[in-house]
């Protein structure tokens, strides 16, 4: 376990220092990144130049929504957001190629790209993040301390394994990434505002089926100390560690019995 | 000793095919990639695997390496299954496909196999050895520093072959690994896989559509077409089986008319060069030779052989029989 | 005129042929919109009025934002296209032919843009008159205004696209200031948040833009809260960013010819 850790941390180094090359396109690339998805957060604010509250979440408790869930998406699509890419890999042999490496075909497919420029979206996310703690009301205590950090790296591994569970739909149907993108870039649109405010539908999906609710609404009710609109079981506010091992196994699970088929049915 | 290194048994590979009939509607068809087939291929040959375009060549390559798994039958590699053990097989064995590459496209080629050094768990200096080797024997060394695409074609081939060897493996499957080279390129590429295969007993399955590869490197034939093996055994049989004829190109001294020889025919004349055409099952050339030598002054002979080109067109046409 | 309908067609039967990924573009359309239309619900929970829309414009503008996205934002295949061509030294060829390349690539996106009204649309947005109580039209006039908004949004989308491209000839490595200025124009048409929310004076400000042009104008005028007051006024404003942007196109792909021509490619 720990050498594939040490394999992929290699062969993501690799790809890390050849884009260090062009460094100051790459310093470019970082700042313009950050100033863009901050243009997210500014739409939110011309929202609430017009209104105090939504459903009852002030702004400063909006943004912390939209940080946590903002670094973990940012996080996310640092490691796998290549993903996209991942039907040019089916169709151009890559993935074959792959198949007949002595590594599992997961690891190899995460590690073939890390694109240090998405890192702009992680420090707009952190800004964002270190002054809605400071604004919001909080009473901290070690516990919400905690959950902090705690639901970031949760929220990271939920949308990873999200995102990879969506991804083996290539195997399937080759044209369908754009589905994947409506979950993964709409998850992390709709992370950022209360779940409270979204039909029943789609509470229920965020909830248990994609649970991207686990990743800030949740946690952040627990570190607000807000009072549950929904009538949930207290105890999922400090589900996201569970819920982001169980997520990352399905995916897992998910990702091999894609590539079954992908075996059996022929390239 | 028998050591087949791989073992195919009865094997196939259906497809399901959804074809087109009409705007709407589809039909579903299965189709047999390969249709039952079986060889065994000792350690330590180098087999050429031919076959007109979809003939099943690739598919089966891919059951070999582990990407296909069969609808039937019994593949063992290096004493795997690997529709199994794939990983495991993956480990000892190399892979060069022709159009794409192993290597990392934007690092210096040295780069790529420090990287692969690291996937396949090659001691240190065992890599060193070999790629000090290699890098001798294909000649490296002005271009190992150089990211991998700004290669010239050539050079990138001597790359993916050091990359597909560095890791000592049992068997290389090679994809038209001389495609698209130049006629130097591709007689380094044949030299090194002659080598290599002498010196460290690597078994090679070779697949191409160039016979000079065939010609050069193969002690042994599989031919495939529709999914069927229609020929399985080495050259020079299969010279005697499908092409049983062979020329003997003297020089005469000075010219003379078209030589009268018992097994023989003259096909063609040029000058005092004359082409003989013979059976090889009922003229031996040493017969032919001394006939010719009774009747006229010998400067030099030559021996050729049919185009294996025309011997390939001839089993494509004769199809599974 | 026959050459302009042939290459409309073309323009039209290159999306076509990819159902797959207009259904998926469909779908992202529709989840986007209901996000959206959430959230600006949930906004006007708290206030009845916001720059003179009401919630049926807002979940009006939602629903013709996402449809119309797709019609005058494309990212699609053939975005950068032009600027590869000139990358690559291709463009030359295009330049030789008697065809008016600004004129042919104008007629193969409005091919694009129909395929993208039919299929992408009105189907999505159809779907959201269903499910929201959406603000319509106030009258048969102001649905005609809109169809014509929409005919020059067309015209300045296609002309924004094609000044950024044309950056090619100038710049090494295009693709970063042509992502972000074309970002940038996305979220300055208007896309999530309605132009007409943003504070005084930056909302009218914003909405003076040829980037509002594309998107904003258009629902301005479906709503029945153009700038200005005046929806005449608003399609003279539209019609003058259109020609303006068309002709600076013109100039600088005189100007890149131009540089062409002296370098030799």
């Amino acid at each position: 376990m720990a050498e594939l850790g040490r394999i992929y941390l290699r062969l993501i180094g690799a790809r890390a220092r050849s884009q260090l090359e062009y460094r100051a396109s790459l310093v470019l690339q970082i700042f313009a990144s950050a100033l863009l998805t901050l243009l997210d957060f500014v739409m939110i604010l011309v929202l609430f130049e017009n209104v105090p509250e939504l459903d009852g979440w002030t702004v400063q408790q909006v943004a912390l929504l939209y940080g946590i869930a903002g670094i973990s998406f940012a996080l996310t699509d640092l490691i796998v957001g290549h993903l996209d890419l991942f039907p040019q890999m089916i169709r151009d042999g890559t993935f074959d190629q792959i198949l007949v490496r002595p590594l599992p075909s997961l690891l190899q497919v995460v590690a073939s790209d890390f694109s240090l420029r998405r890192i702009g979206k992680i420090l707009q996310a952190v800004a964002v993040l270190i002054v809605a703690l400071a604004a919001a009301d909080i009473e901290w205590t070690l516990g919400r301390a905690a959950m902090v950090p705690l639901a970031v790296v949760s929220g990271t591994l939920i949308y990873t394994g999200v995102w990879i569970a969506l991804a083996t739909i290539a195997f399937w149907i080759v044209d369908a990434i754009e589905f994947v993108n409506a979950f993964t870039y709409g998850g992390n649109f709709l992370s950022a505002y209360p779940i409270t405010i979204f039909g029943r539908w789609l509470r229920n999906l965020v909830l248990f089926v994609i649970p991207i609710a686990f990743v800030a609404y949740l946690p952040a009710l627990y570190i607000l100390d807000k009072p549950d609109e929904l009538g949930l079981p207290e105890a999922l506010q400090y589900a996201s560690p569970f819920v982001a091992v169980l997520t990352v196994l399905v995916a897992r699970l998910v990702w091999e019995n894609a590539v079954r088929h992908y075996r059996s049915a022929g390239g | 000793m028998a050591d087949p290194v791989i073992q195919v048994e009865d094997v196939e590979k259906r497809f399901v095919v959804r074809v087109k009939r009409g705007r709407l509607r589809r039909e579903r068809r299965e189709v047999a990639a390969v249709d039952r087939i079986a060889f065994e291929i000792e350690r330590g040959t180098i087999v050429g695997y031919l076959g007109p375009n979809g003939a099943g060549k690739s598919t089966t390559v891919k059951m070999l390496t582990g990407i296909l798994v069969p609808s039937g039958g019994r593949i063992r590699v290096a004493g795997l299954d690997p529709s199994r053990r794939r990983v495991e097989l993956a480990a000892k064995i190399g892979v060069v496909f022709g159009q794409r590459s192993q290597l990392w496209w934007d690092l210096p080629l040295r780069d790529s196999f420090e990287l692969l050094r690291h996937i396949y768990r090659v001691p240190p200096a065992r890599h060193r050895e070999n790629l000090d080797r290699f890098a001798d024997v294909l000649a490296l060394g002005p271009f190992i520093d150089t990211p991998v695409r700004q290669l010239s074609l050539g050079q990138r081939m001597r790359g993916e072959l050091t990359a597909a060897l560095l890791h000592d493996p049992e068997i290389v499957f090679l994809d038209e690994p001389t495609i698209g080279l130049d006629v130097v390129a591709k007689a380094a590429v044949r030299e090194f896989l002659s080598e290599v295969n002498r010196e460290r007993a690597v078994t090679v399955l070779l697949t191409t559509h160039d016979l000079a590869d065939i010609e050069r490197l193969c002690s042994r034939l599989l031919v495939i077409d529709h999914g069927r093996l229609i020929w399985d055994g080495g050259l020079e049989e299969l010279r005697r089986q499908h092409g049983p004829e062979r020329t003997l190109v003297v020089d005469l001294e000075e010219s003379a008319p078209p030589l009268e020889l018992d097994g023989a025919r003259v096909v063609k004349v040029d000058g005092p060069r004359q082409w003989l055409r013979f059976r090889r099952d009922e003229t031996s050339a040493s017969e032919l030779i001394a006939a010719v030598g009774a009747q006229a002054r010998l400067l030099d002979v030559a021996i050729e052989e049919t185009e294996i080109e025309e011997i390939v067109r001839r089993i494509y046409a004769a199809g599974g029989r | 005129m026959r050459l302009d309908w042939e290459l409309a067609r073309r323009g039209y039967r290159r999306y076509a042929a990819y159902p797959g990924a207009t259904a998926a573009g469909l779908f992202t359309n529709v989840f986007f919109g209901l996000l959206i239309a959430y959230i600006l619900l949930a906004v006007f929970d708290q206030t009845s009025n916001i720059g003179g829309y009401d919630v049926g414009d807002a979940l009006a503008y939602v629903w013709l934002a996402q449809g119309l996205l797709s019609v005058v934002a494309s990212y699609g295949p053939s975005w950068s296209e032009l600027a590869l061509r000139v990358r690559s030294g291709d463009v030359a060829t295009d330049l030789y032919r008697p065809v008016d390349l600004q004129r042919a690539l104008f007629a193969q996106d409005v091919g694009r843009a129909g395929y993208q009204v039919i299929w992408r649309a009105v189907p999505q947005f159809v779907l959201g008159a269903i499910l929201f109580d959406i603000t319509a039209p106030a009258d048969a006039l102001v649905l005609l205004a809109f169809c014509l908004s929409v005919c020059i949004a067309i015209v300045v989308s296609f002309a924004i696209r094609f000044l950024v491209n044309l950056s090619a000839f100038w710049l090494l490595d295009y693709r970063g200031p042509m992502l972000l200025v074309l970002t940038v124009a996305h979220l300055f048409s208007g896309l999530i948040v309605p132009l007409t929310f943003f504070p005084e004076p930056l909302g009218d400000i914003l909405r003076a833009l040829p980037f509002a042009a594309m998107l904003q104008t258009p629902i301005d005028i479906w709503v029945g809260e153009p700038l200005g007051g005046s929806t005449v006024g608003a399609l003279l404003l539209q019609v003058f960013w259109a020609v303006a942007l068309v002709l600076s196109g013109r100039l600088v792909l005189a100007a890149g010819t131009q540089k062409l021509v002296v370098q030799g490619g």
